[in-house]
């Protein structure tokens, strides 16, 4: 099979063998657990139980707020201490739900659902609506929502990403090496509800050993193609993996399901596949403790809601005090300056960097190297993106593109002067957003 | 509350690629031309050389010491400039030439408009046409000890013969850079492997430049008269090390071929029916003014909008 791929996108140094072969351990957390409300795209949850009340593991404690919402469930036995804002990986502030853990971990009884077959395509997604299962790649849309297009006889590829291109991210590798069988079953559920829909697996050919074993374990499925996409960042975000697997083009004022796509995150899937065969609600999920600052990095099965500082202990702590601390990969992920926060549904990683390339490199003058131009997936030119934003003109920004900026880096990555391009671009797209969502 | 950390937008890591090393880069690449030069004309040739990059480097500095401005000769651009404008300059020119050209193409070419990245015209090639029109009968002396006569172009203007070979090794007159067409290909060669170049100017220059003259030139397609076309003139050197200076080319992938393909037709044009018989310098300084006009209408188009909605903006 060819390769597949997109123009542009950059090679950055992988890190992933720090903890490639490192097999998901599981964690208990030990400490009191925060369940923030808006651990998705939509509505803030609404919580269900006050302060005082005991919860069991599996308990549901805070409801969908809206259609575009998802419920929220306690992942371990305990007592409600407090319902008070607290601070998130991002930084920003999120009320949130906090649960004492007593260490019984004394679980609720799971309704288990009618078997798959049997089950119409609206029960399935009330199922996985019910179970509060979100997009776990990082945007955290809640995929029951993706799960009901407009026009379901529409969609005709269901896209399993496994690409996993950030880099020192090894969380998907781990959860497609060691539970394939639950990811194919997630996909399986997932087509069912398209009557038109075919499953693709993607992954980046990096991880020769899982294509090669997602294509055994698929041989005899005539609906689930295995595709080993080129290894490039950023391959694994959505549009480029469209592109990448169906040739398709999505821009940013489309949804997926526009050129009848819909993608989800390997992990996502899985926690699709337990809610749907044995209704258990999403609880846990793969986190990669990474980066050269760290003593023993390692892949953990968490308990959504772990404070992160269990989870760096866990790992041995800090080899020396790392430069920078990184919610998720060192591409896409926010830079944390505290690390009380707690995990949440989309937490990937934590990368730890005893270097900070960023701070070391003062930006100097642009010499219009289009290294940038280069290497945009969305093929815009972020150096007039980057001016633009600089001259204050808004118009030139819009006309030129700038709002189907993806955010994912690649522009500065590459700047040989060292301009902070995706800081400037990211920063107005924020602006013109918000003044959109006014108007 | 604990120790706080360091925060920044993503991403966190950077490429090694840094403007200096691509500027040391281009010099390395330079240099088996310029020592070829140095082999071909002697000491003078070194002279020039070493003249002209004190001087580029020595205005940067002294200018932005003035000005209270900081001190940018670290990354290398303002050496690029002056080995760039020495090689442009014939070994027989007095000891003032490069200084003088390497002070016009620092102060006036690149630091009165804002500095590197906001020149608005290749500092070297700008400070040889300020040579060139001010001190002609200087910057046409090539007869040295080693070399009578004129340059290949200009006697096979006159109608004379000339030996493709020589002008290939470079066993000819002219400035000190642009005789050896085998030392700067090779030179432009490290620059490709390396992506700090690629063959969409230099590709569109050399091939629209050899269409241009084989209809026009009058010689159809004889292939000795275009093979000298090809390397005599510094067409090899303005097209591999100059047309693609990055501060005066286009920024598009598409502005770069409607650049190439300009300065192709230009320097033919300029060869063909102009006075002189090389045209290289005057197409890229012209061609480096039509830039920003070439990058207005080839802007890309992003990724997943389709044909129809520009014309609808």
């Amino acid at each position: 099979m060819a390769r597949l791929t997109f123009a542009g996108g950059v090679h950055p140094y992988e890190g992933k063998e720090l903890t490639k072969d490192k097999p998901i351990k599981v964690v208990l957390p030990q400490g009191d657990l925060v369940y923030p409300l808006s651990q998705h795209i939509g509505a803030p949850a609404k919580p269900i139980v006050a302060v005082g009340d005991h919860v069991l593991t599996g308990q549901k404690i805070a409801d969908a707020g809206g259609f575009v919402s998802a419920p929220i469930y306690a992942t371990v036995s305990g007592t409600v201490k407090a319902i008070e804002p607290r601070r998130l990986a991002n930084g920003g502030m999120c009320e949130s739900i906090i649960v004492e853990n007593d260490g019984k971990y004394d679980e609720v009884e799971y309704t288990k659902p009618k078997p798959v077959e049997e089950l119409t395509p609206k029960e399935i997604i009330d199922l996985v609506r019910e179970a509060g299962v979100v997009g776990m790649g990082g945007a955290g849309f809640p995929t029951a929502v993706k799960f009901s297009p407009k026009e379901p006889d529409k969609i005709e590829y269901v896209i399993a990403n496994g690409a996993e291109c950030e880099p020192y991210l090894t969380s998907d590798y781990r959860r497609m090496v060691e539970e394939p069988e639950l990811l194919i079953s997630g996909l399986k559920i997932a087509i069912s509800i398209f009557p038109n829909a075919r499953g693709i697996l993607a992954v980046e050919d990096n991880k020769p050993d899982v294509i090669a074993k997602l294509r055994e374990m698929t041989k005899d499925e005539d609906k689930i193609s295995v595709k080993a996409l080129r290894t490039k960042y950023p391959q694994g975000a959505e549009r480029m993996l469209i592109y990448a697997c169906t040739g398709r083009q999505v821009n940013s004022s489309m949804l997926p399901a526009d050129v009848g796509c819909i993608v989800d995150n390997v992990d996502t899937l899985c926690a699709v596949s337990r809610a749907v065969t044995e209704g258990v609600p999403l609880m846990e999920r793969i986190v990669t403790i990474t980066g050269d600052a760290i003593v023993n990095p390692c892949n953990y099965k968490i308990r959504i809601g772990t404070n992160y500082r269990e989870l760096i202990d866990d790992a041995g702590g800090f080899v020396s005090q790392p430069a920078k601390i990184i919610s998720g990969g060192p591409m896409m992920g926010f830079a944390m300056f505290d690390l009380d926060v707690p995990t949440t549904k989309t937490a990937s990683a934590i990368t730890c960097l005893t270097k900070d390339e960023v701070a070391e490199m003062e930006p100097s003058a642009c010499i219009s190297c289009g290294k940038c131009i280069e290497a945009c997936p969305e093929r815009l030119n972020p150096k007039l993106l980057a001016d633009a934003v600089e001259h204050g003109e808004d118009d030139r920004f819009l006309s030129s593109y700038g709002l189907e900026c993806c955010e994912c880096g690649c522009c500065s990555y590459v700047c040989p002067a060292r301009r902070q391009l995706t800081q400037l671009i990211k920063g107005m797209r924020k602006i013109q957003l918000a003044n959109r969502k006014k108007a | 509350m604990s120790e706080m950390m360091k925060v920044s937008s993503n991403p966190h890591v950077r490429s090694k690629v840094t403007t200096s090393n691509v500027m040391i880069w281009v010099v390395i690449s330079l240099l088996p031309a310029a020592g070829f030069g140095i082999y071909n004309f002697g000491i003078d040739a070194l002279i020039i050389l070493a003249l002209s990059v004190l001087s580029t480097v020595l205005s940067e500095f002294i200018y932005e010491k003035l000005m209270h401005k900081k001190i940018t000769i670290g990354d290398f651009s303002a050496v690029v400039t002056g080995l760039l404008l020495g090689m442009n300059l014939p070994s027989t020119v007095p000891w003032w030439i490069p200084i003088l050209g390497g002070m016009f193409a620092i102060i006036v070419v690149k630091m009165l408009f804002g500095g590197l990245g906001q020149n608005f015209m290749n500092p070297a090639l700008g400070g040889r046409c300020f040579l060139v029109i001010s001190f002609p009968a200087i910057m046409t002396n090539f007869v040295t000890d080693t070399f009578t006569g004129a340059t290949p172009l200009t006697a096979l203007k006159n109608g004379q013969e000339v030996v493709v070979m020589d002008m290939i090794i470079g066993r000819t007159g002219g400035t000190i850079g642009e005789t050896s067409m085998i030392a700067l290909v090779f030179g432009a060669c490290i620059l490709i492997m390396l992506g700090i170049i690629d063959l969409r100017i230099p590709g569109s220059y050399i091939v629209s430049l050899l269409i241009f003259t084989a209809i026009f030139g009058g010689h159809g397609l004889n292939g000795a008269y275009l093979s000298a076309q090809l390397a005599g003139g510094g067409l090899m050197l303005g097209a591999f090390f100059m047309a693609t200076d990055y501060v005066t080319s286009p920024i598009t992938n598409a502005g770069k071929y409607v650049y190439g393909i300009f300065l192709g037709v230009l320097t033919a044009i300029l060869r063909i029916y102009g006075g002189s018989a090389e045209g290289v310098s005057f197409a890229i300084v012209i061609g480096n003014l039509l830039v920003p006009l070439i990058e207005r209408f080839t802007q890309p188009r992003a990724f997943g909008i389709p044909k129809t909605r520009r014309e609808a903006k």
